[in-house]
């Protein structure tokens, strides 16, 4: 059974298009991140997947069940959810907070100081929610996110606000729910850092299905050179190569296409002076950057 | 625990927290004694006097500010919470949307309930202490009758409240149509029908006019509590009233409708918000 199924689901506000058309199904234990600029449709997804509005057209499925159908109710006790910018309840502390969202979710009390713990505020509990941070705030969010173990969790741009380390931390806390058999869908503007921890990347513009896929996937469609930068004193590249490259700093940037990364890396490799070499693969923001540009092109053609 | 208790108990402990319990039994506690006290002062005297005078001077005084308090302790419930962000968060939990709206109207229902029992009781106290014309006997069931329908009132415009917060978007909105509706039936609502009294020199249908009464329930708050207290010379608006004589048991009914109603609109009017 999947987790999360989408068929052909759409969403209109109004006559506007939020959502055309999505087609996704999502397996336990994957982790799906979704991408795409403001207003791409990606809270438009999340909310449909947790049941707050309904798909215009099409079918949304959530472990097998409607999520807005009468079962919600259960449904819901296994959905963990963090959005964009909750600030709370300013009065209470943050001790306060998760107990309240425990009990509406029916956990255990012995869960709020474990989850404290675990996203490091265990030393802020009793102070009001008024005085945390906006780092606090997400940690907070976090926690309230993980009460009850959830099997289904969604995550609207949960390290934002966050320092490089608390960031880390947060997904290594993603690859231990993953292979707890979590199932995890992140959202989020910030790529850099994401792709080591995503399954597959989903990426949407303008309400659109743009792209589908594992990183390796989508690294092939989008067949996005390689780039090295060579180093070393007299540096002669052979003949061929030569249109593809760009001399900087007395070395080259040379892009090469994927299917082509051995046959020139031995070319390279056999070239006498050659000193030093860098090799950048199309990172998960070199494929979006890619996607995000047909978009606009598309823009400008219609 | 049930959804709606563990919503209302929150509420309950945000209103103790925030000081909203302490002031409103604080202000209900003084208004109440300085009113028992003072209340003969226009014909000389002070001092605890006559026990009807009091409650229905009292009555009148209720009727401005109950109303004012309930509808500032709750206008932003539910536009409070969507600016928080945490309406959205709440909506994902196993809990449907009567449930969080009726758990935060049972929230402000027991902060109102428990402040005028503190600060209506406290006066009664005060009187039976330190009056020497009436007993605590005498005391009980006219201050138990007049904070059970002052309950009532603070819970209709509770609930009044609650439906504007569910029908706006903004928290300043909520604001201001709760400031509309407090001046709508405190202000204009009676000058109205004095107005129209006035204006037609006393020519209106006399067996209809005085139902329009039961338009606002500030002013069934005001007749049940006159009902009670029959001895009373009656003036104003209030006057009108004794030409229909309406029975004890329709004016509590009008006042149950009045507060039915609003509770069944929020309810509706917050399913079909959009989230």
């Amino acid at each position: 059974m999947n987790i999360v199924e989408l068929q052909q689901a759409e969403k209109h506000y109004q006559g506007v298009e939020a959502l055309k058309s999505i087609d996704l199904s999502l397996q336990q234990g994957e982790v799906l991140g979704l991408f795409g600029h403001n207003g791409a449709g990606k809270t438009t997804t999340i909310k449909l997947i947790l049941g707050l509005i309904k798909p215009t057209a099409g079918q949304v499925r959530v472990f097998g069940e409607d999520p807005t159908g009468e079962n919600a109710y259960h449904l819901r006790r296994q959905l963990g959810f963090l959005q964009e910018n909750v600030s709370f309840y300013q009065q209470m502390t943050g001790r306060e907070v998760l107990e309240y969202f425990a009990k509406l979710k029916g956990c255990d009390k012995k869960q709020v100081s474990v989850l404290l713990e675990e996203v490091g505020l265990a030393h802020a509990s009793m102070r009001r929610v008024k005085t945390y941070s906006k780092g606090m705030r997400q940690r907070l969010g976090l926690a309230q996110a993980l009460l009850g173990q959830p099997k289904l969790l969604l995550l609207d741009e949960p390290t934002v606000g966050l320092d490089p380390i608390a960031t880390q931390d947060f997904y290594h806390g993603i690859a231990r729910l993953k292979a707890q058999g979590s199932t995890i869908i992140l959202c989020s503007h910030v790529l850099a850092g994401v792709e080591k921890y995503i399954d597959r990347a989903l990426i949407l513009g303008q309400g659109q299905l743009l792209a589908e896929g594992s990183l390796a996937t989508l690294t092939e469609q989008t067949n996005l050179p390689i780039t090295f930068h060579l180093q070393g004193s007299n540096l002669q590249l052979p003949a061929e190569l030569l249109p593809n490259a760009l001399e900087i700093n007395g070395g080259y940037k040379l892009h090469v296409n994927q299917q082509q990364k051995m046959a020139t890396l031995q070319q390279l490799l056999a070239l006498p002076s050659l000193e030093n070499i860098d090799i950048h693969m199309p990172s998960l923001e070199d494929i979006y950057t890619h996607y995000m540009n047909d978009i606009q092109h598309m823009d400008l053609s219609q | 625990m049930n959804a709606i208790l563990i919503v209302a108990n929150k509420e309950f402990h945000d209103g103790l927290r925030n000081r909203w319990v302490m002031s409103i039994s604080l202000i209900f506690a003084l208004l109440a004694t300085g009113l028992a006290y003072f209340g003969a002062a226009a014909s000389g005297q002070a001092g605890f006097t006559n026990l009807s005078t009091t409650l229905v001077s009292l009555a009148s005084l209720a009727v401005f500010v109950i109303p004012l308090i309930a509808l500032m302790l709750a206008y932003d419930g539910v536009v409070g919470e969507d600016e928080n962000g945490t309406l959205l968060l709440l909506m994902t939990y196993p809990l449907s949307r009567w449930q969080l709206l009726l758990g935060k109207m049972m929230g402000h229902w027991m902060i109102m309930a428990f402040s005028t029992i503190i600060g209506f009781g406290l006066s009664a106290i005060i009187m039976g202490l330190f009056s020497d014309n009436t007993t605590w006997g005498e005391l009980l069931m006219p201050y138990a009758f007049f904070i059970t329908f002052a309950i009532l009132l603070g819970w209709i415009f509770i609930a009044i409240a609650t439906m504007l917060s569910a029908s706006v978007a903004e928290k300043s909105k909520a604001a201001g149509l709760a400031l509309i509706v407090w001046f709508i039936f405190v202000f204009m609502f009676d000058l109205s029908l004095l107005g129209l009294l006035v204006g037609t020199e006393g020519n209106v249908n006399a067996e209809l006019f005085p139902y329009l009464l039961l338009l606002n329930p500030t002013d069934v708050f005001r007749l049940i509590i006159i009902s009670f207290f029959a001895d009373q010379q009656l003036s104003g608006l209030m006057a009108v009233a004794q030409h229909a004589q309406f029975s004890t048991f329709s004016l509590i009914s009008s006042m149950l409708a009045w507060f039915i109603a609003p509770v069944l609109a929020a309810i509706a009017l917050f399913n079909k918000r959009k989230l």
